[in-house]
């Protein structure tokens, strides 16, 4: 299973990351034997290696783990107390841990009856007996012929001791280890506690000393236990940073047995087919490489034309190579998405016992890369997802067979390269989310109102569960349902340049998917050309470009309020010139090119002087001096070397809102379906109106000739149907204005299939504001008036203005 | 150069040694070289619009991209006449790389055994903000410039102005 053989080699390079973690706390702890904080640190990695043991069955490394941590919660919850006979004993766990790691490492499982786990276990054991003496300590670690361990009662009588003990003399293990094991350094230097000589330098160099005459033989042991304290990172421990003078020279010789251990393997092993490194040298590597492959695209400018046959070709091997390398490089940052993958099944396994959920796990995509730094981001909401479709989604085994589903729900994992990004997909066959639930728990916290919610689609019901403050859990488990939940997830997601969407089906589950770049440090963007300057628009904001001209142009894009819009496929889509928003000049070209973006749950059109090509940019940062201009993201550096700055579409949308009572508020808000958008219009002049500006469906204006009467309404030939009109002043109980032009503004309200047409003066603003109503004004037709934008605006109920129309209609 | 010093004394002895010199329209600046990592030639910009007005582009620095902030507008000195190319004095600072642009580059002098003096109170706030203090040459009054405040840029308050 080449699954499981993945999972085990992750299991043993993170191990191992850990105990080397593990030796350095425990040195430190010895100096410092109360930290609270080391001890739990220490009593986490052991805990983590006998959980994941468990789950892959490594049985002797899971009761040996299990007794080191049950000493350990002793000695963190201070019921013990920390001497170096339990570092000793700790210590010799350790050991004894990385010796079954590398026989699981080399195939041979951790049944390897050349580790001695017993012995291990029955000493820790003692010292958690309380009776264990230094000297007592060594030889029950040593092939000493121990019988058969007496187990002492108490909570360790689980552990089962099958193997006898002789049949597992500990030299054999510290040979097979290939590691300097604790033993023959307790045995060679005797006069010290060995559990202290082992790991202090100083302690070391003690012993060392005072025997000069004997300066070979101490020699040989002085290197061996010297080995320990040379394999732990010297910027880490303090203790290599003052070494005892004779301690020092044995530390060079110490490294050759280790080193030349490894050629005996005949293969490299997990661990050492992989080398920790700074991601600052990675980072400043990547860097070199974007100058080199610069340099090179000037190089190969020039040569394209040279007659020198030897630079051409020198020049097109440093094309291949610097491709090559860059892609390399590239590889460096990035990280296989298993890597987060590896602990799911302990979570969903823990979760699911928990909860009293049967799942079965199912994970695919292992091998799917995506950059570290977002790796590390992408960790918390997906476990966040999980716990979430195992709490939420899955029922207990009863109601699913109840529902003639198999008693063990299915979660599924997977996750693949898509379209320049990685997408992760968490489906489960649970129940499902049911948008009337989710509105019910919405109206009850105060998220929308019920007239929203009555208008909203069904999908916008579901993403009520990204709203703040909302979780569906009806009661607050251990697991989920703390009130922080999705909208951190995809706040989270946001913040990496991701989004969260979830496709669901009551009964039958639920699926989210998660899409991220696959790397922040290069992306693929649109060049556009804007005022003799360049600028890039990130690939992950692109919806469509649109160009028009002449006769459409005309057709397509009007003016409402000041604010350009575009009629793109019966929708509204507000329109920002580049130009502007860059501070520049109002252009008034004969055409327009249109790069649709989005940005958030905002989309608008941002017109643009020329479109060059999309291509790869490596994203770098601006100074601080340009840090708080919203409309940039970074920079990058094009082909010929110049720079260009990178737009940052959710800046330039939110700078434009802010920016003045024109172009992008309305924009922003017609694009989009927000509950809480306004549109504000004027009425029986200069008297302020509000409508939700989910209500409108378009803005429309009509010559007075085309008003015809049908009936007692008023009605107009619209979209090859007849649409009523309703005049709003009257509807409201105002005064109608006189008409001042040979025009009508009228605000169409689409209810089902039914059409309605508001009249009013004309369109203000749209804000996006939280409005409270109050009863003041409150009469037929108005739900009450408000503050909005510092002006008393009428709240139109537009039930109560639109149903006499309805009525007529229907 | 005609400025006269109102309290002689009070030396700082932090701000002198090596300087590196330079010239903006026409007063004789100094930069302690373990600020300066460079000086280049002219490099083409890129225009930041929106930026504040000191901010006069971005270069590309072997890779890295540089904000260019203009010393003479900085300073509240005039524009640079047209057709006057700018020098790069390229500036570490907390971390980041700016480039100053200046209108001429000079030598490197040593004024270990001048003692640096407060800058005279009757020049200019803008220069005075940037300057740490005058240090009198011999010929010259050379007005040390304090890296820190050079490349501290306040955020304009006209976003989405033209410059």
């Amino acid at each position: 299973m080449d699954d499981d053989a993945e999972i085990v080699a992750e299991f043993l390079v993170e191990s191992h990351e850990n105990l080397d973690q593990l030796d350095r706390d425990l040195v430190e702890l010895e100096r410092t034997p109360d930290s609270r904080e080391l001890l739990s640190s220490i009593f986490r990695t052991i805990h983590t290696i006998k959980g994941t043991s468990g789950f892959l069955a490594f049985n002797r490394l899971e009761a040996l783990t299990h007794v080191g941590e049950n000493l350990l919660s002793r000695l963190r919850d201070g019921k013990m107390t920390m001497t170096t006979a339990t570092t000793g004993a700790l210590l010799t766990m350790v050991d004894t841990v990385r010796a079954l790691l590398e026989a699981i490492e080399h195939g041979a499982g951790d049944a390897d009856p050349a580790v001695d786990v017993e012995s291990v276990v029955a000493m820790l054991e003692r010292v958690l007996a309380g009776e264990a003496e230094p000297e007592a300590a060594a030889p029950a670690a040593g092939p000493a012929p121990t019988e058969a361990a007496p187990l002492p009662g108490g909570e360790e009588s689980t552990v089962p001791v099958t193997e006898s003990v002789e049949d597992a003399p500990l030299p054999a293990a510290a040979a097979l280890s290939g590691e300097p094991s604790t033993l023959p350094v307790a045995e060679s230097v005797e006069h010290a506690p060995p559990t202290e000589a082992q790991f202090l330098t100083e302690e070391v160099a003690a012993v060392a000393a005072p025997e000069p005459p004997e300066a070979p033989p101490v020699a040989e042991p002085a290197t061996r236990v010297a080995a320990p304290v040379v394999e732990q990172p010297a910027p880490v421990v303090p203790v290599a940073a003052t070494p005892a003078p004779p301690a020092a020279p044995p530390a060079p010789v110490a490294a050759e047995p280790v080193l030349d251990a490894e050629p005996e393997e005949g293969r490299r092993g997990v661990v050492d087919s992989s080398v920790r490194v700074d991601v600052d040298l990675l980072d400043g590597l990547v860097q070199l490489v974007g100058e080199l492959v610069l340099t090179r695209n000037q190089i190969l400018q020039r040569t394209e034309t040279a007659d020198d046959v030897e630079l051409v070709r020198a020049s097109q091997r440093l094309d291949l190579v610097a491709s090559e390398l860059q892609e390399s490089v590239m590889r460096t940052r990035m990280q296989p998405i298993g890597q987060v993958w590896s602990k799911m099944p302990r979570i969903v396994r823990d979760l699911a016992l928990q909860l009293g959920r049967e799942v079965e796990l199912d994970m695919q995509g292992h091998e799917t890369e995506l950059d570290r730094s977002l790796l590390e981001a992408l960790k918390g909401p997906l476990t966040h997802l999980v716990r979430n479709s195992l709490d939420h989604g899955i029922e207990p085994p009863a109601d699913r067979v109840a529902q003639g589903k198999p008693a063990a729900g299915k979660l599924s994992l997977r996750a693949y390269h898509e379209s320049g990004q990685v997408v992760v997909e968490i489906t489960d066959d649970g129940k499902g989310i049911d948008p009337a639930r989710i509105g019910d728990v919405a109206v009850s916290r105060g998220v929308v109102s019920r007239e929203q919610l009555a208008r909203m689609e069904p999908r916008a019901v579901l993403d009520l569960i990204f709203r703040p403050g909302f979780s569906t859990a009806e009661t607050v488990t251990n697991v989920s349902g703390r009130g922080v939940g999705m909208d951190v997830v995809r706040t989270s997601i946001e913040r990496i340049g991701g989004s969260v969407d979830m496709t669901s089906t009551v009964g039958a589950g639920t699926m989210m998917r998660i899409r991220i770049p696959l790397t922040l440090a290069i992306i693929p963007a649109l060049v556009v050309g804007q005022g003799g300057e360049r600028y890039a628009i990130p690939q992950a904001n692109l919806v469509e470009l649109v160009r028009l001209e002449g006769q459409d142009l005309r057709d397509n894009v009007e003016t409402l309020a000041g604010a350009p819009v575009l009629r793109l496929r019966g929708r509204l889509l507000p329109l920002v010139s580049l130009s502007e928003a860059l501070g520049g000049a109002k252009a008034a070209p004969e055409g327009l090119t249109i790069v649709v973006v989005q940005a958030d749950e905002v989309r608008f059109g941002l017109c643009v002087e020329e479109v060059h090509d999309t291509q790869e940019i490596v994203v770098k940062p601006i100074g601080r001096q340009l840090k708080a201009i919203p409309m940039y993201a970074g920079a990058t550096i094009m082909g010929d070397g110049r720079v260009a700055l990178i737009l940052d579409v959710a800046g330039i949308a939110r700078d434009r809102v802010i920016g003045a009572a024109h172009a992008a508020e309305a924009e922003v808000a017609v694009g989009t379906v927000d509950a809480r958008a306004l549109l504000v219009l004027e009425v029986s002049q200069g008297r302020r109106a509000a409508l939700p500006l989910t209500a409108v469906s378009r803005l429309e204006e009509f010559d007075l000739a085309r008003i015809e009467r049908s009936g007692g309404a008023e009605v107009v030939q619209y979209r090859d149907g007849i649409l009523p009109l309703v005049r709003l002043a009257p509807a409201i109980g105002l005064a109608e204005s006189p008409p001042t032009e040979d025009q009508i503004s009228v605000v169409v309200h689409e209810d089902g299939a039914y059409r309605v047409g508001i009249v009013i003066d004309r369109v203000l603003d749209v804000v996006e504001e939280q409005v409270v109503p109050t009863e003041v004004g409150k009469r037929n037709g108005v739900l009450g008036s408000a503050v909005v934008q510092d002006r008393v605006t009428d709240l139109v109920d537009l039930d109560a203005v639109v149903r006499p129309v309805l009525a007529g209609v229907r | 150069m005609t400025a006269t010093l109102t309290n002689p004394g009070a030396p700082t002895s932090a701000m002198t040694g090596q300087m590196c010199t330079f010239w903006v329209d026409g007063l004789y600046f100094g930069l302690q070289v373990e600020h300066v990592q460079e000086v280049l030639r002219y490099q083409q910009l890129t225009v930041v619009p929106c930026a504040p007005d000191a901010v006069h582009g971005l270069i590309n620095l072997r890779g890295q991209i540089v904000t260019a902030l203009d010393l003479r507008c900085r300073l509240g000195l005039p524009p640079r006449p047209e057709g006057e190319l700018p020098m790069n004095v390229i500036v570490r600072s907390r971390g980041e790389v700016v480039s100053l642009l200046v209108d001429d580059i000079g030598d490197v002098i040593d004024t270990t055994d001048v003692s640096l003096q407060p800058t005279p109170a009757n020049l200019p706030p803008t220069v005075q903000d940037v300057v740490g203090g005058v240090l009198p040459l011999p010929g010259s009054i050379l007005l040390v410039v304090d890296a820190e405040r050079a490349v501290d840029v306040s955020s304009p308050d006209t976003t989405g102005g033209t410059p």
